[in-house]
């Protein structure tokens, strides 16, 4: 073991994981806005907009991610009316062309993820919301989306690692995130199974933390579904 | 308790006026007539599939009429005609206002799962409303005193049994300051034990002098707490009267077979 190699190895990758992590996070953000969007369109009632859902699903989990990325930035520069647009200055950079990719396959798979949170909304409690004099986009907002995001959060977070590992495809499009900064370091010294092994546990620790947060988000938004016991809240409210 | 009532006396506080519901084929309601004066408690009664859920559901817009008029304090809601014989919302502001001031009690409680019981006691006049916080609370927090759950403020609904469910969304139900409380059957899915303590709230309502339309099977409730009795078959209204009448010499062979069970 070269202890001095994978000590260097490591802080080199990890100079690179403020770029892997900006990736996912704003891929994941900015694709939970479209999932939601998706979602909707789905659970709309609107045939054309429920299409457009489907077949974007379909297509967007139906291909490779690699696939995905490389139709987005090497694809897109091909046609000339894309260079004329002011999309380009965005377009041309392999930065916003992998959050792209990336956002939009996540899209996909968490628009599903989101429909079932809906649907899983009890309509009574919808109904209440309504009979009370809440519109629907008030309904909507306290109610079933707070709801839903209590059913489909253990679902989701099996879908934000995937986008943390999933940015290691970035390296191909000459983005030096961990995985690009790795391949770069085995060019240049043959040691491949040091470096990944170091990759390799960074996109271990990362995700070990993101379940843990989403295990305490997950803990912080389901008081409702544990014994009482674990509130402390009641003991005061009985104390009254 | 109020003074007595004498209803004939009071304005209408609900109006129905040929309301006709059909879900698909099935004719539910074919043309009901109906009013409840102010400070009235009426039981609507009749055997399943009579169409006295649907009525109550019609008349805060829960369902659609399909055909008729509901007015609700001197207020007609506006139906636009849909085609193919429904009707349509016309204007949504003011279904939510008039919703706003029915104050509904569901047979399966729906209390808000993620929400504690004074948080959803308190969420309709904060939010749809918009009183002032402290306002709301001290008022929720009267109103669970009232239905007799104070302690359980903080709890959520899974950890109530369904009598103190129901009890707290009679509080929600209340918070709204409702002119007319709408019950749908609201005792039918507790346990034959919780069922009295949901009624005794209900029986001191009705004495606070509330206007009350209450869908039930509770006979007992029907005879001794309401003030008028109107009983659905098939859609129509078989028979209405005052429960001492209804109850001892009802002209309708079908009611009279429908208490003796």
């Amino acid at each position: 073991m070269d202890l001095p190699f994978l000590y260097e190895t490591f802080l080199s990758l990890v100079a690179a994981l403020p770029l892997t992590l900006q990736l996912a996070s704003s891929a994941i953000m900015l694709g939970a806005f479209l999932a939601l969007g998706l979602a909707l369109c789905r659970l709309s009632g609107i045939l054309p907009l429920d299409w457009f859902a489907r077949t974007y699903i379909f297509a967007f989990r139906g291909t490779p991610l690699l696939v995905q990325i490389f139709l987005i930035y090497y694809g897109l520069g091909q046609f000339r009316e894309v260079r004329q647009t002011i999309f380009w200055t965005v377009l041309r950079d392999p930065y916003w062309c992998a959050v792209i990719a990336l956002m939009l396959n996540t899209a996909a798979y968490s628009a599903e993820i989101i429909r079932g949170g809906l649907l899983s909304v009890p309509f009574g409690q919808v109904e209440a919301a309504r009979a009370c004099g809440m519109s629907r986009f008030m309904t909507f907002r306290r109610i079933t989306l707070p709801l839903a995001i209590r059913q489909a959060l253990p679902g989701y977070s099996n879908d934000m690692i995937s986008m943390v590992k999933a940015t290691s495809l970035a390296s191909i499009i000459t983005i030096m995130e961990v995985t690009g900064v790795a391949a770069k370091i085995i060019s240049e010294t043959y040691r491949a199974i040091e470096v990944f092994i170091v990759a390799g546990a960074i996109y271990l620790a990362i995700n070990f933390i993101l379940t843990r947060l989403v295990a305490f988000a997950e803990y912080r938004l389901s008081p409702h579904l544990r014994q009482p016991a674990a509130l402390p809240a009641i003991s005061t409210g009985v104390a009254r | 308790m109020t003074a007595s009532i004498h209803p004939s006396a009071t304005p209408a506080a609900i109006t129905v006026r040929g309301l006709r519901k059909s879900f698909g084929p099935v004719e539910v309601l074919k043309g009901i007539d109906m009013e409840a004066r102010e400070g009235e408690v009426v039981s609507i009664l009749g055997s399943s599939g009579s169409g006295k859920s649907t009525m109550l559901r019609c008349i805060n817009m829960l369902e659609t009429p399909d055909a008729g008029e509901i007015t609700v304090a001197g207020e007609t809601i506006k139906l636009a005609p849909a085609g193919a014989g429904r009707s349509r919302i016309a204007d949504r502001k003011q279904v939510e206002r008039i919703r706003s001031e029915l104050g509904m009690v569901f047979q399966s409680f729906n209390l808000w799962s993620h929400k504690t019981v004074l948080e959803n006691v308190m969420e309709a006049p904060l939010h749809v409303q918009k009183r002032s916080r402290a306002e709301c609370q001290e008022e929720a927090e009267a109103l669970l005193a009232k239905v007799g759950i104070a302690d359980k403020r903080n709890h959520y609904p899974a950890h109530l049994s369904g009598g103190q469910q129901q009890r707290a969304a009679i509080a929600r139900a209340l918070a709204m300051r409702p002119k007319v409380m709408l019950f749908d059957e609201p005792t039918s899915a507790l346990d034959p034990e919780l069922v009295g303590e949901v009624l005794r709230v209900m029986r001191a309502l009705a004495e606070e002098g509330r206007t009350m339309l209450v869908v039930t099977h509770e006979m007992g409730f029907a005879r001794d707490v309401s003030s008028r009795v109107i009983f659905l078959h098939q859609g129509a209204i078989e028979e209405e009267g005052r429960p001492q009448d209804m109850f001892t010499n009802a002209k309708s062979e079908r009611f009279r077979k429908f208490i003796s069970g």
